[in-house]
C-alpha cells in the first residue's frame, strides 16, 4: 500500500474526530471514577439510554438526536441525583463501596440493559439525521457529517465542563472532594452534596454521549459493554481526575486506532492501544496530565 | 392351595402389567421436550428472537395437530447472550438438568461450534441454524445444517459474489478481502480466499478487524489505496452498517463491494441505509421478485410478520425466520418417520431423506450441509428513502445468481450505481 499524504491526513482527521466522540463517553467516568471514587461500571448502559431515548423521539417526532439528548439531559442529571444518594446510603456511608459498590453498578447495567430489551426489544436501531450521510470534502481530505458534528459538540461539552470545574466555586469544590473531604468540610461544604451534584453531572453527559453514539452507529441493548474498557482505558490514560488529560488520552487511542487501521492492519488497534496505555502506566502511573 | 398361589401370582401380574400401561400412557402423554440455547440478548439478539418466533410458530402448529407421535412440544431454552462461552453449559444443564429429549442448535456459527464436542461425545443428532462450514473442523457424521450454502459452504456461500465479479467485462484481476475477527467472517474469507486462487485474481488487501470498531472509514481508505477492482465483505449487522456508511463516505471506487454483509438481509438495516445500499452487491435468501417460486414461504410470513412487529423484531422474515422454521420441519418428519427419538435412526433418516419445508425441498450432503447451494447474489438498486413497505415488493433488488433465480445482470461499477 502506498503512503500518500491525503491517506495521512485523512487519518490524522479520523483519528482526532473518533477521539472527540471518545472524550464524550468517558468524560462522565473521568468525573465519576477519577474525581469522586465512584465506580460507575454502569456508565455506558447509560450511555445507551441516551441512545434510546434520542432513538424514539427522532422516529417519533423527528427531531435532531442531539438537540434531543441536549434537552434531556436535565432527566439524566436527576436520575444521577438519585442513583448516588441510593449508593451513598447503602454503601459509601457504611464503607462497603468497594466490592458492593462495584456489584451495585453491574446490577444497574444489566437493569437498564433488559429494561431496555424489554422496551424496544433486541433490535438494532439508528437515527436519521440531515447530516447523517453527508461528507464535506477539502480537496482529498473527507469530513464525514456523522463524525464531524459529535465532535464538534463533544469540544463543547468537554472543554465547558472543564471550565466549570476550574472556574467556578462548586467545580472547585469537586476538584476539592477528590483530594480532601475533610478539608472541604473544615471549609463549610457537604462533601456528599458535592459529590451527589457531580456524579449527577457525569450522568448528564452519557445522555449527549448516547446521542453521538446511536448517530455513529447502530446500537442494541447490549453494546455499551463493549465500551466499559474503552472508556476506563481512556480516564486512566489521560490521567485519573483530570479533564485535559481525558481528552487528551481520546485523542491519543483514537490517533492509534486510525493510525493502525490504516497502515497496518486494524485487527492491530486494539493491541496497539492498551499496548500504549501500559507503556504510559510504566513511565508514568498517573497517567498523562494525571497529579 | 395351588389355585391360590396361582390366583395371587396372576393378580400380581395383572397389576405390574396395568402399572407398566399406565406408565407408557403416562410417558406417552409427557410433552417432547426440545432444548436448546438462543441469542436473545447480545450483537445477534435480533435475529435470534426471530428464530425464536419462528419455532414457536412451528411448535404451536404441531401442538394444534396433536403433537409428534402423540406427544406435545415444549421448549426449553437459555439466552446464550451471543456469546459463545456460555454454550457449553447451556447444553450441559439442558441435557443433564432438563433432560430434554432433543436439542437443535442456536443462531450462527459464533454459537453453533461451541456447543459440538458435546454433541458429538454424547452421540446426539444435531440440527442446527445458519452455521457457516462449521462441520468442516469436526466432521461429525450426526450434524445437519439448514443452510442454504451447499456441501462446501466456504466456497458456496462466496459463489454467486466472484461468479459474478468473472462475468464483468473486462475481467477484474484484484480483490480486497475484509472482515470482522470472528467465526463467520473467518470461514467467509477462507472460501473468499479459495476463489482468488481459482479464479488468479490477485489479493490486494486481506486483513480483518475488531467486532467493536467505531468508525470503518480508516479501513476504506486502506482498502481504497490498494484500488481493488472487487471487495469482497464479511461482517456482522453493526460493522456492515460501518463499512457501507463509510464506503459512502469515503467514496470507494471499485467495480463490486459486498458479498458477505449480515445485516442488510433484515429490515432494520434495509431501512436504516437505505439509499446507501444502492450498487452493493450482496447475499440473499429470498427476493420479493422471486414470489412465484416461493409460494410456501406465503402462508408462514402471514403469521410471523403478525408476531415480528408485536415483538418488535425483523418485520420482513425473508432470511432467517423460515429456515429456522424449515429446521424444525426436518426434525418433525425424520422422528415421525422413524417413530422414535433414537439418535443413530433419526440422523440415518436425514442422510437418506429428501424433506419438504417451508423453504422448499431440502437434501443433506455427506458433512450434513445442503446437497445443493441456494445462496442468492443480488445487487441492491432504486432504493429511496427508508420506508420498510419498498423492501416488501419486487423491483429493490436483482437477482445475479444462481441461474434458475436470475433476474438481471450485474451493474457496475459500484461507485456508479450507487442509486
Amino acid at each position: 500500500m502506498e503512503v500518500s499524504g491525503a491517506l495521512l491526513a485523512n487519518a490524522i482527521i479520523a483519528g482526532l474526530l473518533l477521539g472527540g466522540f471518545y472524550a464524550a463517553v468517558s468524560v462522565g467516568i473521568s468525573i465519576s471514577f477519577g474525581m469522586l471514587d465512584v465506580v460507575n461500571i454502569a456508565h455506558p448502559a447509560f450511555i445507551i439510554l441516551g441512545s434510546y431515548i434520542a432513538y424514539i423521539v427522532n422516529d417519533q417526532f423527528g427531531f435532531d438526536p442531539i438537540v434531543v439528548s441536549i434537552v434531556v439531559s436535565p432527566l439524566f442529571f436527576l436520575l444521577g441525583m438519585v442513583l448516588y444518594r441510593i449508593y451513598y446510603l447503602c454503601f459509601e456511608r457504611r464503607g462497603q463501596e468497594s466490592l458492593r459498590g462495584l456489584a451495585f453498578f453491574f446490577g444497574i447495567l444489566f437493569i437498564t440493559e433488559v429494561a431496555l430489551v424489554l422496551i424496544f426489544g433486541v433490535d438494532y436501531r439508528m437515527v436519521n439525521t440531515r447530516y447523517g450521510d453527508v461528507t464535506w470534502r477539502m480537496g482529498a481530505i473527507d469530513f464525514p457529517m456523522r463524525l464531524v458534528v459529535p465532535f464538534l459538540v463533544s469540544m463543547v461539552m468537554v472543554i465547558g465542563i472543564q471550565l466549570f470545574l476550574t472556574h467556578t466555586f462548586f467545580g472547585r469544590a469537586v476538584l476539592a472532594v477528590a483530594q480532601d473531604q475533610l478539608a472541604l468540610r473544615l471549609m463549610g461544604v457537604n462533601p456528599v452534596r458535592v459529590k451527589e451534584l457531580a456524579f449527577a453531572i457525569s450522568i448528564a453527559t452519557a445522555s449527549v454521549a448516547g446521542a453521538f453514539l446511536i448517530v455513529i452507529q447502530p446500537v442494541q441493548p447490549a453494546i455499551g459493554r463493549e465500551y466499559i474498557g474503552l472508556v476506563f482505558a481512556v480516564c486512566v490514560l489521560g490521567g485519573m481526575g483530570s479533564i485535559w488529560g481525558t481528552l487528551l488520552g481520546a485523542f491519543v487511542l483514537g490517533l492509534a486506532e486510525t493510525f493502525t487501521s490504516t497502515f497496518f492492519g486494524p485487527s492491530w488497534a486494539p493491541a496497539v492501544s492498551f499496548g500504549l496505555l501500559l507503556a504510559t502506566l510504566a513511565f508514568r502511573p498517573s497517567g498523562l496530565l494525571g497529579r | 392351595m395351588t389355585g391360590t398361589r396361582f390366583s395371587t401370582l396372576g393378580r400380581a401380574l395383572c397389576a405390574l402389567g396395568l402399572a407398566l400401561g399406565l406408565a407408557g400412557a403416562a410417558l406417552a402423554q409427557q410433552p417432547l421436550k426440545i432444548g436448546f440455547g438462543m441469542s436473545l440478548t447480545g450483537p445477534l439478539a435480533g435475529n435470534g428472537k426471530a428464530a425464536l418466533i419462528a419455532m414457536e410458530i412451528w411448535r404451536d402448529d404441531v401442538n394444534a395437530k396433536g403433537g409428534i407421535l402423540g406427544r406435545k412440544v415444549e421448549f426449553v431454552y437459555y439466552d446464550d447472550q451471543t456469546s459463545p462461552a456460555t454454550v457449553p453449559g447451556i447444553y450441559t444443564k439442558l441435557l443433564d438438568v432438563d433432560k430434554v429429549d432433543l436439542v437443535v442448535s442456536g443462531y450462527g456459527t459464533n454459537v453453533i461450534a461451541p456447543a459440538m464436542p458435546i454433541m458429538m461425545q454424547r452421540n446426539i443428532t444435531f440440527m442446527t441454524l445458519f452455521g457457516l462450514n462449521v462441520n468442516s473442523k469436526f466432521s461429525y457424521d450426526r450434524y445437519f445444517q439448514i443452510m442454504p450454502a451447499g456441501p462446501n459452504p466456504a466456497v458456496g456461500w462466496s459463489q454467486g459474489f466472484f461468479d459474478a465479479a468473472m462475468s464483468m467485462n473486462p475481467k477484474p484481476k484484484t480483490v480486497a478481502l475484509v472482515g470482522a475477527d470472528a467465526e463467520y467472517p473467518a470461514m467467509a474469507l477462507e472460501g473468499a480466499r479459495e476463489h482468488a486462487k481459482k479464479t488468479g485474481l490477485k489479493i490486494v488487501y486481506d486483513k480483518t478487524y475488531p467486532p467493536n470498531t467505531v468508525d470503518y472509514s480508516p479501513i476504506v481508505r486502506a482498502i481504497q489505496a490498494t484500488n481493488p477492482e472487487i471487495v469482497f465483505v464479511a461482517s456482522y449487522p453493526p460493522d456492515s452498517a460501518g463499512m457501507v456508511r463509510s464506503a459512502n463516505e469515503v467514496g470507494l471506487k471499485t467495480r463490486m463491494f459486498g458479498g458477505g454483509l449480515v445485516g442488510p438481509q433484515f429490515a432494520a438495516l434495509k431501512t436504516q441505509l437505505g439509499p446507501l445500499l444502492n450498487g452493493v452487491v450482496n447475499y440473499e435468501f429470498y427476493a420479493p421478485d422471486l414470489g412465484s417460486k416461493f409460494p410456501f414461504l406465503e402462508k408462514f410470513l402471514g403469521k410471523y410478520q403478525a408476531r415480528a412487529v408485536v415483538e418488535k423484531v425483523d418485520p420482513l422474515g425473508f432470511y432467517l425466520p423460515p429456515y429456522a422454521y424449515a429446521m424444525m420441519q426436518v426434525l418433525d418428519q425424520a422422528i415421525t418417520a422413524t417413530k422414535g427419538l433414537d439418535q443413530a435412526k433419526l440422523a440415518e433418516y436425514i442422510h437418506k431423506s429428501e424433506f419438504d419445508t417451508f423453504v422448499g425441498k431440502v437434501r443433506f450432503a455427506k458433512n450434513g450441509e445442503w446437497a445443493a447451494s441456494r445462496v442468492m447474489m443480488t445487487q441492491y438498486h432504486g432504493i429511496t428513502g427508508n420506508d420498510v413497505e419498498q423492501f416488501k415488493k419486487p423491483g429493490r433488488l436483482t437477482v445475479l445468481s444462481p441461474k434458475e433465480y436470475k433476474t438481471g445482470d450485474l451493474k457496475a461499477p459500484y461507485h456508479e450505481n450507487k442509486k
